[in-house]
């Protein structure tokens, strides 16, 4: 795997296996906050930022372990690195937008528990990126990550201004719309790695 | 299952059964929605699945129980972060070596057990509250209504997409399977329907009792 160009990782993470509606990576906030276009795209940005430096940090902690055989503490050093990366995040918007900060509110912290972050961590382990490979990886999925919650939050402000079946309201309705974008984005399949 | 809302001082057992029911992870709560979606293209994968969550939920919450007068306050969450990675890696490495054909179907959502918000979510909403026995019967409840919700998921796309049933093939030869349905899109159109189902139900169900039923559907 580890053979393929970095662009071609950039475009497979970024629309071919698009982070959420491909792998169904960071489903939580991709339903949680995708209710207004202000919101989701920050949350996209933030979340990209988090990915980066988790990739960097994964690939250095991974070389570490691999150097003391500790591979065993793999996942562990993972979560504890990507947690300290969010609160840094936390405190760099609180202190240059604190309006976007409130916005945001729980799903800030909760960026460290979101799937696509230690996957993206986990993913590059698995598949022996280098680290250019691994930065592209991280980059793109973040990028695909961004693209799916804008996309999403453009058509939930469509549904709020029409007329939806009371038994779909809510959660149900936000699915079926997330499977038909994910639909589409299988014409993708091909593109990139 | 009762209609109604549960008493203040609920006993083990409907602690219990709140999680496979009222409460479930999947179909109420929609908690850990990214393993829910990404695993279950057969009712194999979603059942081992239901089980390593539930054998994590079950030991995390055990564990952080008996920690909870000794952890400070300050570092908790890290606290139990620390604790459901160690039993993550534990079950991933016996996941490897019981069945490495189970191992690569299920690929790198085994380690993200760790991020599934259901274990946190119980962890600090729970355990840091309860004596081991009782937060560990609910963690099992809770596992169990999240084994629960990928079967639902499972079953019905491995039927649709591959004509089958835990890899036994139902409909013979001339079956034209719907593949859409164990492909990515299939995941979430399953669920959405499950949740149609459930909310035409509660509507149903609505308008046949006299008195409004508590629903649960705030959390």
């Amino acid at each position: 795997m580890a053979h393929e160009s970095v662009f071609q990782i950039f475009i497979g993470a970024l629309l071919a296996n698009n982070f959420v509606l491909a792998m169904f990576l960071g489903l939580c906030p991709f339903l949680g906050v995708s209710g207004k276009l202000d919101t989701a795209f920050p949350m996209g940005v933030a979340t990209t930022f988090v990915m980066a430096v988790a990739a960097l940090c994964a690939y250095g902690l991974n070389w570490l372990l691999g150097l003391m055989h500790l591979e065993f503490l793999r996942l562990i050093s993972y979560i504890v690195v990507i947690a300290s990366a969010v609160q840094l995040v936390e405190m760099v918007l609180k202190k240059h937008s604190p309006v976007l900060f409130r916005a945001l509110g729980i799903y800030l912290p909760l960026i460290t528990t979101n799937c696509a972050v230690l996957g993206v961590a986990l993913i590059q382990t698995a598949r022996d990126y280098t680290l250019l490979q691994s930065m592209a990886f991280a980059i793109g999925g973040g990028g695909g990550f961004t693209l799916a919650l804008v996309l999403m939050a453009g058509l939930r402000e469509r549904i709020q201004l029409v007329e939806v079946p009371e038994v779909a309201q809510g959660a149900a309705v936000v699915l079926m719309i997330a499977g038909v974008l994910s639909l589409s984005f299988m014409g993708f399949a091909g593109l990139g790695g | 299952m009762s209609a109604l809302p549960a008493p203040n001082p609920v006993s083990t057992w409907d602690d219990m059964m709140e999680g496979v029911w009222r409460q479930n992870p999947t179909f109420v709560m929609m908690l850990g929605m990214c393993p829910t979606l990404a695993v279950t293209v057969s009712a194999v994968n979603a059942l081992s699945m239901g089980v390593a969550t539930m054998l994590v939920l079950v030991a995390s919450c055990g564990l952080v129980s008996m920690l909870r007068h000794i952890v400070p306050k300050e570092v908790r969450i890290a606290t139990y972060i620390v604790i459901i990675a160690t039993f993550v890696t534990a079950i991933d490495y016996g996941i490897q070596a019981v069945s490495l054909k189970l191992y690569d179907a299920l690929g790198a959502f085994i380690q993200l057990i760790v991020v599934n918000c259901i274990i946190l979510g119980r962890a600090e909403a729970h355990a840091s509250k309860t004596p081991p026995v009782a937060a560990m019967l609910n963690a099992v409840g809770m596992g169990a209504g999240f084994t629960i919700g990928l079967l639902a998921l499972g079953t019905v796309r491995e039927v649709l997409g591959a004509g089958a049933l835990f890899g036994v093939s139902l409909f013979g030869a001339n079956f034209q399977p719907w593949v859409v349905m164990v492909l990515p899109p299939g995941g979430f159109f399953v669920l959405g329907s499950w949740l149609l189902v459930f909310a035409w139900w509660k509507k149903r169900k609505r308008a046949m009792s006299p008195t409004p039923i508590a629903t649960s559907r705030s959390a």
